[in-house]
C-alpha cells in the first residue's frame, strides 16, 4: 500500500526498525523449530495455522561484506538470483508465479543476502512456489543479457542517489566510520566498481556463497512439522553442501574525532553523528538497546526529539539508534535541519548525548522504556512478516531459540546503572565522527 | 513498479486484493459518530483509527496545508493532557500511536495490547473536542512542518516534479495542491486559522472509529460510547464544491532543477466509484493498470524494462477510492541508453495497445488470481484492514465495498478495459511533465572522496 507520505518522525525510524528493533516476549510467543537440511542448511520454523497463508525466506552469508574487493558484487548476484532460472527465462518465472498468486522477491544488505517468497498453502500455488524458490537458489542463469540489465539499472539508481543529499550522508558516514572494512562501502557498490564486475566473478561469487551450509531458512506458515521439513529439503535440494563464509576481520576503533562535510545544493543540511556500535551478539546488547530507546530510539517519545524537535523546532525526523550487525554495527544519531540551524542541531544532539553518558537515565525514563518495549512485544509478532523476520535474523546471527520467550526478562532486569555503565564505556563522546551534507546558509552559516 | 508510492504520495490506496478477515459490525452513536468493529483473534492485539472527514482536498488557496499542520498540533496537547502526554501514556502501555494526513482524511492510530483500548479512547475522545493549540507550540511546529516540507519535497527532485506536475495537470480540482502545502502558505498560518479548522472539523459526526483485533463487538460500542458518547456534535456545513473543470488538450511541463536523472510523468484525468459513467469502470481501470504494472510478469516489467529495456523503472498508478476524481498517472526513468522522449513514446505506444486490442485472457486471469491471493496476504495484518475501512468510508464510500472487491474486479471483461481506455486515456486529457535534470549544479559525490573540507575538529560540548 502506498505509505501516506505524511506518517509522521517515527516513519524514518521504522525502517531502521526493521534492523534493530527487538522486543520483549509476552505471554504468546511463537514456539520456534529449528532442525538442519540433509545437506547442512539450518531451518527455522514457526507454525502458524489460522491463515492458508506460506512466508519464506532463505538468508545467506553473502552479502556486500563478503564483496571482497569487488564492491557491488554480491548485490548484482542476488539480483540476478530473479532474472531467469532453471527451465525458465526472466518472464517465464515471473509468469509463473504471478499466475498462482505468489510473491518472491531479494535483497542484499552488509550482512544478509536473501530471497523471500509468500504463497498460498493450496497445493497448486504451494508446489509452483517452492519449485520456482528451488531453482532460483541453485540453478540462476546469470545470462549476460539480464547482468547487463541489471548493471544499468544499478548504475541509474546510484544517480539517483547523488541527487539525494540523505543518500550521499548515510554512504559518506559508513564510508568514513569503517574505512578499509567491508562494512564501509554501499551495498550497491560504486559506479566504477559495478562497471568493473565480470559475469565470472558473479559466477564464482554465487559457487562459492550460495551453499546449504551459508544458508538459514525460515518458515512461517499452515504446515505442520513433517511438511515444514519436507519443503526445507525441497527448497534446498539443488544446493551443494559448501562451507560457512567463515569469519570477518576485527572492525576498527576510531581514535579521534573527525567531521567531514560535503556540500550539496539542498535547503537542508543532513547530519549523521556516531561510532562503531554494538554486534547482534553483544555482551551490552540489552543495556544500549534499552538505553538507546530512551536517548532517541522511541519516536516522539526520547530526549533527542524532545530537544531537537519539541522544545526547538530544528527538526522533523531526529532519532538514534544502534544497527546490531554481525560485527559492530554503528550507533548513530540523525537530524536534516535548514542550513542555517545545522550548527545548533549539531551541538544539542551532541549535548544530549554527553548528558545521557554523563548522567544515564533516569529511573522514571528506565521505567517508562521498559513498558513500552515489553508492552509493545505483542505488536511485533502479530504478523507472519513480522515472525519470519524474526526467524531470519536469529538463525542468521545465531541467537538462542528462547530469544523471544526470555526477551521481556532480559529488558526487565537492566538497570539504569548498567545503562549509564555500558554508554560510558562504548560511545566515547571525544572521538565521534560527523558527516554534514547540505548547502550554504542564508545568510552566510556559522561554521560547524 | 516505478516510484510513484513516493512521489504521488498522498493516499492512494493500493486495493489491489482489498478484502476483510473477519465478521465486521457497525454502529452511529446518538452524537453521530460512526464506529466499525472488526473481528481477528489471530493475536491479543487490537488497532484503533479516528478519521475524520478532512484533509487537502478540503483547502483552498491560502490556507494549503492546514490540515497536515493540525494533525502535528493534535499531539500538543489538551486542558487534561498536556503536550507530550499522549505519546508518552501510549508509550507506556506498550502502544504504538501516530497520524496521517491525505488529500481525503486525517487519521490517528494506536496499536496496543487488546485491554488497553479504553487509554486510546479516553486520550482520542479528549483531543476530538479539547485541543489546546498554543501558539507558543503552533510557532515550534509550524517551523517542524516546514522542515518536514524540506525533507520530503523541495530536495526531493522527483518529488518536486510531482508536485509541479499535479498543480498543473489538474485545473480546479483541489488535488491540485499538495497535502503538507505551499511554504508560503504553512508560513502564512495562525493559530486562529487552526482553531477555526479544528472547531469545524474535528466532531463525532464528521469521524468514524475503526477498531480491528482480538476484541468483542458488544464490548468496543459500550467503550465508544462511554468515552466519545458524551461528546457534543457540531453543526456540519458542508464543503464547497470541488471540481475538475474539463481539459481542453494535451498539457506539456518541463521540470528543471538540480538533479543526476531525467524523470517522466503522465497522467490522464479519471473517475473514481461513484464519480465514474458506469459502475464498472472504475474497476475496469483498476484491471487496465494492473495489466500494466501488476508485478513482474506484467506488461511494463515485461515488455520495456525487460524486453526493449527502455525504461530503468516505470510503473502505472490508479485509485478507484477517492473522494474526487483522479488520475491515472504513469511514471518511469528511462535506461542511460534511451532518452525520455523514447521512454514517453514506448508507455503511450503501451496506452495505445490498451485503446485498440483487447487484453488477453491469460492477463485478466492473472490479476483475478493475485488479487484472490492478496486478500488472504492482506489478512496478516490488523492495520492494513482498518486502513481498508476507514479510507472506504471517509472518501464516502461504504465498507462493505473491500468485501466486493474481488467479485467487481472479476466481473471486468476486456472489452471493459478497451472500453476505459477509449474513454478516458486520451490525448485531450493528458498531462506530461518530464524532469530535466540540471546536472551543472550538482556536484558528483560518487565513488571516491566526498568534496568539500574535511578535517578533526574539536568537540563541540
Amino acid at each position: 500500500m502506498c505509505a501516506d507520505r505524511m506518517l509522521r518522525g517515527a516513519l524514518a525510524l521504522a525502517l531502521l526498525a526493521g534492523l534493530a528493533l527487538p522486543s520483549a516476549a509476552a505471554e504468546a510467543t511463537p514456539t520456534i523449530q529449528s532442525w538442519e537440511t540433509r545437506n547442512g542448511a539450518r531451518v527455522l520454523f514457526v507454525e502458524a495455522p489460522e491463515l492458508p497463508i506460506l512466508d519464506v525466506r532463505v538468508i545467506f552469508d553473502a552479502a556486500s561484506s563478503r564483496d571482497d574487493g569487488h564492491p557491488g558484487l554480491a548485490n548484482l548476484t542476488g539480483t540476478l538470483l530473479l532474472a531467469g532460472a532453471g527451465p525458465w527465462d526472466a518472464d517465464a518465472l515471473a509468469r509463473r508465479l504471478e499466475n498462482v498468486g505468489a510473491e518472491m522477491s531479494s535483497g542484499v544488505l552488509r550482512d544478509m543476502a536473501w530471497v523471500s517468497a509468500r504463497t498460498l498453502t493450496a497445493e497448486k500455488p504451494l508446489n509452483v512456489t517452492v519449485e520456482t524458490l528451488a531453482a532460483v537458489l541453485a540453478k540462476p542463469h546469470v545470462s549476460p543479457r539480464d547482468l547487463e540489465r541489471i548493471r544499468a539499472g544499478v548504475q541509474v539508481s546510484l544517480r539517483q542517489d547523488e541527487q539525494s543529499p540523505g543518500e550521499i550522508a548515510e554512504k559518506a558516514f559508513y564510508r568514513a566510520l569503517y574505512g578499509d572494512d567491508p562494512y564501509a562501502g554501499d551495498p550497491k557498490g560504486t559506479a566504477a566498481s559495478v562497471a568493473a564486475i565480470t559475469r565470472d566473478e558473479i559466477l564464482a561469487f554465487y559457487k562459492r556463497h550460495y551453499v546449504a551450509r551459508n544458508a538459514v531458512v525460515a518458515l512461517v506458515g499452515a504446515l505442520d512439522r513433517a511438511q515444514a521439513e519436507q519443503l526445507a529439503e525441497r527448497i534446498t535440494a539443488g544446493l551443494p553442501a559448501g562451507e560457512h563464509a567463515g569469519p570477518l576481520p576485527k572492525i576498527p576503533e576510531p581514535t579521534k574525532a573527525r567531521l567531514d562535510r560535503i556540500a550539496f545544493p539542498s535547503t537542508q543540511t543532513h547530519i549523521y553523528v556516531g561510532e562503531p556500535g554494538m554486534s547482534r551478539t553483544d555482551p551490552d546488547y540489552f543495556p544500549l538497546f534499552v538505553g538507546n530507546h530512551i536517548l532517541g530510539g522511541n519516536g516522539l517519545v526520547s530526549l533527542l526529539a524532545d530537544e531537537v524537535r519539541q522544545k526547538r523546532g530544528l527538526s522533523y525526523s531526529v532519532y538514534s539508534a544502534f544497527v546490531p550487525m554481525r560485527r559492530r554495527g554503528p550507533f548513530l544519531m540523525v537530524a536534516q535541519t535548514r542550513n542555517d540551524q545545522a550548527p545548533e542541531a549539531l551541538s544539542v544532539m551532541r549535548a544530549t548525548l554527553t548528558h545521557f553518558i554523563d548522567e544515564g537515565p533516569t529511573a522514571t525514563q528506565l521505567e517508562a522504556a521498559k513498558e513500552n518495549i515489553t508492552g509493545g512485544f505483542p505488536l511485533n509478532i502479530a504478523s507472519n512478516k513480522d515472525i519470519v523476520q524474526y526467524l531470519a535474523m536469529i538463525g542468521f546471527y545465531g541467537l538462542p531459540l528462547d530469544y523471544l520467550s526470555t526477551l521481556v526478562d532480559k529488558v526487565n532486569a537492566v538497570t539504569a546503572e548498567q545503562v549509564r555503565d555500558a554508554f560510558a564505556r562504548r560511545v566515547d563522546p571525544t572521538r565521534l565522527l560527523t558527516v554534514v551534507v547540505g548547502g550554504e546558509a542564508e545568510p552566510a552559516s556559522a561554521s560547524l | 513498479m516505478g516510484r510513484l508510492g513516493l512521489t504521488a504520495g498522498c493516499c492512494l490506496l493500493a486495493f489491489a486484493g482489498a478484502g476483510l478477515a473477519g465478521e465486521v459490525h457497525e454502529r452511529v452513536l446518538d452524537n453521530g459518530l460512526k464506529v466499525i468493529v472488526e473481528e481477528d483473534h489471530r493475536a491479543p492485539i487490537a488497532v484503533s483509527q479516528v478519521w475524520y472527514k478532512v484533509g487537502s482536498s478540503y483547502e483552498h488557496q491560502g490556507i494549503t496545508g492546514i490540515s497536515h499542520l493540525l494533525e502535528h498540533m493534535m499531539f500538543k496537547g489538551t486542558p487534561k493532557h498536556p503536550a507530550g502526554e499522549f505519546a508518552r501514556i501510549i508509550a507506556a502501555n506498550g502502544g504504538e500511536q501516530n497520524a496521517f494526513t491525505g488529500r481525503d482524511y486525517t487519521a490517528y492510530f494506536e496499536t496496543l495490547a487488546k485491554d488497553r483500548l479504553p487509554v486510546a479512547f479516553e486520550l482520542e475522545a479528549d483531543r476530538m473536542r479539547n485541543l489546546s493549540l498554543r501558539p507558543a507550540d503552533f510557532a515550534k511546529e509550524s517551523e517542524v512542518v516546514k522542515e518536514e516540507r524540506r525533507l520530503r519535497t523541495e530536495d526531493k527532485p522527483e518529488s518536486l516534479a510531482f508536485e509541479q506536475f499535479a498543480a498543473v495537470a489538474y485545473r480546479s480540482s483541489p488535488y491540485r495542491h499538495p497535502v503538507i502545502g505551499w511554504m508560503r502558505d504553512i508560513d502564512a498560518l495562525t493559530v486562529n486559522d487552526l482553531r477555526a479548522w479544528y472547531r469545524r472539523w474535528y466532531a463525532p459526526n464528521n469521524a468514524t472509529l475503526v477498531v480491528v483485533g482480538d476484541v468483542d463487538p458488544a464490548q468496543v460500542f459500550a467503550l465508544a460510547q462511554k468515552y466519545f458518547g458524551p461528546l457534543k456534535p457540531e453543526t456540519l456545513t458542508a464543503p464547497k464544491p470541488a471540481f475538475e473543470i474539463p481539459q481542453l488538450g494535451p498539457t506539456r511541463l518541463q521540470v528543471r532543477i538540480p538533479a543526476r536523472q531525467p524523470y517522466l510523468i503522465i497522467g490522464y484525468k479519471t473517475p473514481v466509484v461513484g464519480h465514474a459513467g458506469a459502475d464498472w469502470e472504475p474497476y475496469a481501470l483498476e484491471m487496465l493498470v494492473s495489466v500494466l504494472d501488476g508485478g513482474s510478469s506484467a506488461r511494463i516489467s515485461r515488455d520495456l524494462v525487460r524486453g526493449k529495456e527502455i525504461a530503468a523503472s516505470a510503473g502505472a498508478d490508479y485509485t478507484a477510492f477517492a473522494r474526487l476524481p483522479g488520475m491515472l498517472v504513469i511514471d518511469g526513468t528511462p535506461t542511460k541508453d534511451h532518452r525520455v522522449a523514447e521512454l514517453e513514446k514506448a508507455l503511450e505506444a503501451e496506452v495505445a495497445r490498451l485503446r485498440k486490442d483487447l487484453v488477453s485472457p491469460d492477463e485478466l486471469e492473472r490479476v483475478r488470481t493475485q488479487v484472490v491471493a492478496s486478500k488472504v496476504f492482506n489478512r496478516d495484518s490488523v492495520f492494513y484492514q482498518a486502513m481498508q475501512i476507514g479510507t472506504l468510508e471517509t472518501v464516502g464510500l461504504d465498507w462493505r465495498l473491500a468485501d466486493q472487491y474481488v467479485r467487481n474486479i472479476s466481473a471486468v471483461t476486456a472489452e471493459q478495459v478497451r472500453d476505459v481506455a477509449r474513454k478516458y486515456l486520451v490525448d485531450e486529457d493528458r498531462t506530461v511533465a518530464v524532469l530535466e535534470p540540471l546536472p551543472e549544479t550538482v556536484p558528483t559525490a560518487q565513488g571516491g572522496e566526498p568534496g568539500g573540507p574535511r578535517g578533526d575538529i574539536e568537540d563541540v560540548r
